[in-house]
């Protein structure tokens, strides 16, 4: 690593942190709980969101542990069904789609604006109690003895043949989607009517362009999912309905209604990472992010797009061939933004002064994963292709790839970047980036090898498979092993750095947004006065100008 | 889209004051929607015909005329009723992205039925 | 920042002016706060358009595939209620819009008996809604819990609804088992429409309560405003299920 570092903290023997801060000001468990305060719900969206996460994670050892040998050795095929299944619900559900805009974005959004809080606090709270519910109905139905029909609950599997728990599944769906309509809502409003004197729409870091964008897509796509889930739930119950082909109805309307939402909640999940990865680009390489405007706009073009090709999970399903191959030319246009902003990052980097702390080396991280992500997108977007490579485990590396190598990077840096704001201390430097190099290499050889066993053929959702794929699976769950250690070695640090970590001041990063130029943790209140944004975003001159004025004014 | 909101808005929190919406105008408008219904009532127990467009292609008049009502009647309640003639543009602007959003719904999955019917290549 | 820098400068934080009570702290106007509360509602409603978009779709392509079954069950339907409930609607509409107008000119009587109004306005809906739900249980035209085919079978089975629409044709058993589609999505749409009608009475009962004791006429209107909003979307909703439920073919 490169010994060159931009961290600068306060004097190690005389700081301490603010005594009167965001976490100390009340005490109590009804403290946390009835809290309207941002930054608290965004820590206890932080706390739900890593235990959950811990669950999938787990659920996804079993599936790896599973797939070592080509025979079901470990579990029956209908447990592997549960499994994955449940893998899928509680990692898109109660992690993904909440998990950028739910904690960092919570946390961050309105101290960049400007703003003393969200919008509406309490319903930014009910929010999280949404989500706790839909929590609960999940392990229940874990408990309950699990369902087993894909995340995806295709009709008239789940109308139909299955006796599994798909109603309270359905309706921890249901009541997770309003959790995250109110977190978008909440969002929207903020971001339009919430801003600081000064601070225009293009001052805005772009972080906040990537969340007002999904914020966008979690307002419009998430209630046809929630309607979506109802019929089938009523179909379950009263025998009759829309979706299955015994009763005269038509599974392929509920594809379509599914991915109305479920494609956009792609970029839901995305489009938050992006925002990060902006930061952390342009905090350590120390220059202004290369094409501001394009990048602000192409989150929102992602997010009109994302509306209009949703049938491209379709075409092997019976859709007509006129319309796959006008969704097929739409998902084409969808890669556009998406370059523009791997264009503008890479041309960010240019020339800058980059360093290497560890939320860079996520950042690195989800550049290059990422970018493999989306070209395999392009394959499987185009019809022909598509057809051969769809329901195998290349469509299986293809989303792990954007999700876990593109947003679950993009988290982690994030928390990282976020860290000293958010608790005041640094996290240790050494062992972090020795975790992202970890995540990273364990990644690739977890689903590097799908993309090779997808174009071989091996199906996915298959608990047993022929053995001539087995040394490439034997590779797979190897890599898995890595990557748990990645993940969990954040964890064990994050909290020990909680009490033994170096007090982080003001500004660690040298960075310009506006949450750090109060601070860490910040007051209840985020500023002592409102602030006035007189400089453009990333503006690193501003920063050096401010510091040589207090400089001026201390001496 | 929001390149537009950030221009207008500093303006409008000046500019915009708070309208008041006269009776007389809400009267008007129960009667106009009161109309409106026995129209389409009215519209409905007669047979209006059909327009074939072209072939495959037909355009039943009764059903159409029964929606145009429906959405004169919406506009109205819209445009009165809900003070949107009288809001920011930030507010027609919601309204349309609703308007636009439940089209690409409706629309873009219509495509799908309507050349399903066409068979294949 | 050392912390007796901190402690007084969270000293000068709490030091905020007056401002009247119904404004949160977090935001600097009541405008401001008028402002966000309006758009929110507005957004609101925009996942309200979404929600039912998907019951619309999957109408619009149900009754192309079964359109014989959907006519003739759409005559079960007594079009002298839906048309009432439709007029019912839309006066509870106006008087709500009437209400607004009274907080903005504060007016508190003309304010509670206008809330008033369109409360019992907004039962009677729901008190028609439950007499033509009560008529399709007697004739066992719930689907999934009650449900018999002979209306669709054998039109002449059923004369009260014969006499008018003397050309209904029996329909094929296949197709006569297609209206059970029809009145599962006239339960799921009024149904869903009837939950947004009961949370909306609830919420104007707390509000006739909160305006006497002269809560919105103070000049502080955006509650009542609001609330105007989504009833005027309920109203909105049954504007387009009324035609498409049950004016599909009369003639």
């Amino acid at each position: 690593m490169s010994a060159a570092t931009i961290v600068s903290l306060p004097d190690q023997s005389t700081a301490r942190i603010p005594k009167m801060n965001f976490l100390t000001k009340e005490n109590g468990l009804l403290s946390w709980l009835l809290t309207g305060d941002h930054k608290r719900i965004a820590t206890l969206y932080l706390i739900s969101i890593t235990f959950f996460f811990f669950i999938g994670g787990s659920l996804a050892g079993l599936i790896r542990l599973e797939l070592l040998t080509p025979q079901t050795s470990l579990m029956a095929a209908d447990t592997y069904n549960k499994v994955f299944t449940m893998h899928g619900v509680i990692m898109v559900f109660l992690f993904l789609v909440p998990s950028v805009p739910a904690t960092i974005g919570n946390f961050v959004i309105p101290m960049m604006v400007g703003a003393k809080d969200l919008a509406l606090p309490k319903v930014n709270l009910l929010s999280w109690y949404l989500y706790i519910i839909a929590g609960f109905m999940v392990i229940y139905t874990m408990a309950a003895g699990g369902v087993d029909t894909g995340w995806t609950f295709t009709s008239p599997l789940s109308t139909h043949y299955l006796n599994t728990h798909v109603i309270s599944t359905g309706l921890a769906i249901f009541v997770a989607g309003f959790s995250s309509i109110f977190t978008g809502l909440n969002f929207i409003v903020t971001i339009h009517k919430m801003r600081c004197p000064g601070m225009t729409w293009f001052r805005l870091p772009l972080f906040v362009w990537a969340n007002y964008a999904a914020s966008i897509l979690m307002v419009l796509g998430t209630p046809v999912l929630a309607i979506t889930l109802v019929l089938v739930v009523l179909e379950r119950t009263v025998h009759i309905g829309v979706f299955d082909p015994a009763y005269g109805g038509d599974p392929i309307l509920f594809q379509h209604l599914f991915w109305f939402y479920s494609h956009p909640a792609v970029y839901i999940m995305i489009l938050p990472g992006m925002g990060v990865i902006s930061e952390v680009i342009s905090t350590f390489s120390r220059k202004r992010v290369f094409g501001y405007t394009a990048v602000a706009f192409s989150s929102v073009a992602i997010a009109v797009f994302g509306f209009f090709v949703w049938a491209h999970h379709m075409f092997i399903m019976g859709i007509s061939n006129y319309a796959a191959l006008v969704f097929s030319l739409l998902t084409m246009l969808v890669a556009v933004p998406s370059a523009i902003k791997i264009f503008n990052w890479a041309f960010t980097l240019y020339k800058g002064s980059i360093t290497f702390e560890t939320p860079m080396l996520y950042a690195f991280g989800f550049m290059g994963l990422f970018t493999i992500g989306g070209m395999t997108g392009v394959f499987l977007g185009s019809t022909g292709t598509d057809i051969h490579l769809t329901e195998t485990y290349f469509i299986v590396a293809h989303f792990h790839f954007v999700m876990v190598g593109g947003m679950l990077m993009a988290f982690l840096s994030g928390i990282h970047f976020w860290w000293p704001k958010w608790t005041g201390r640094m996290y240790p430097e050494k062992i972090s980036q020795f975790a992202a190099v970890v995540t990273f290499i364990g990644f690739n050889f977890t689903f590097f090898p799908q993309f090779i066993l997808g174009t071989l053929g091996m199906p996915r959702r298959y608990a047993a498979y022929p053995p001539e794929f087995q040394a490439l699976n034997v590779f797979s769950t190897a890599g898995a092993t890595i990557l748990g250690v990645g993940y969990l070695l954040p964890v064990l640090y994050l909290t020990w750095s909680l009490k033994y970590g170096a007090i982080a001041g003001n500004n660690p990063w040298q960075a310009t947004g506006l949450e750090w130029q109060t601070q860490s943790p910040p007051l209840t209140e985020n500023f002592l006065e409102t602030p006035i944004m007189d400089h453009e975003a990333y503006d690193y001159e501003w920063l050096e100008q401010q510091q040589q004025k207090e400089v001026a004014s201390v001496g | 889209m929001s390149e537009h909101d950030g221009q207008f808005e500093q303006k409008e929190e000046h500019e915009h004051e708070h309208h008041i919406v006269s009776p007389v105008i809400y009267l008007a408008i129960l009667l106009a929607l009161l109309v409106g219904t026995g129209l389409t009532v009215w519209a409905s127990f007669i047979d209006l015909g059909e327009w074939h467009i072209a072939p495959g292609l037909t355009l039943f008049w009764n059903p159409a005329v029964a929606l145009a009502i429906a959405c004169t009647k919406m506009v109205l309640v819209v445009l009165f009723f809900m003070h949107v003639k009288y809001s920011t543009k930030l507010t027609k602007l919601t309204v349309a992205c609703g308007v636009f959003t439940f089209l690409a719904l409706i629309g873009m999955t219509m495509t799908d039925y309507f050349s399903r019917a066409w068979g294949r290549w | 920042m050392s912390d007796s820098t901190a402690i007084s400068n969270s000293a000068a934080a709490e030091t905020h002016h007056e401002h009247p009570p119904y404004q949160r702290h977090h935001f600097e106007t009541v405008e401001q706060q008028a402002d966000t509360t309006n758009f929110a509602m507005w957004l609101f409603l925009l996942t309200e358009v979404m929600f039912f978009g998907g019951l619309f779709t999957s109408y619009l392509i149900m009754r192309n595939w079964y359109y014989p079954a959907f006519v003739e069950a759409s005559h079960q339907l007594n079009i002298g209620w839906g048309t009432a409930n439709t007029a019912v609607l839309i006066m509870s509409s106006f008087t709500m819009a009437m209400g607004v107008w009274s907080a903005e000119t504060r007016r508190k009587g003309a304010l509670v008996l206008c809330l008033s109004l369109t409360f019992v306005l907004g039962l009677a809906f729901l008190g028609i809604k439950t007499i033509e739900y009560h008529e399709k249980w007697e004739k066992h035209h719930v689907p999934g819990l009650n449900w018999s085919d002979a209306s669709f079978l054998n039109p002449a089975s059923d004369p009260e609804v014969h006499k008018d629409y003397p050309g209904d044709q029996p329909l094929a058993p296949d197709m006569a088992q297609k209206a059970q589609m029809y009145f599962f999505l006239y339960f799921a749409m009024t149904g869903m429409h009837a939950l947004h009608m009961i949370i909306g009475i609830s919420i104007l009962g707390f509000m006739i309560v909160r305006a006497r004791a002269g809560a919105y006429t103070t000049g502080h209107v955006t509650y009542v405003e609001n609330f105007g909003l989504y009833w005027h979307f309920v109203d909105i909703i049954w504007i387009f299920l009324f035609p498409l439920l049950y004016l599909i073919s009369r003639h």
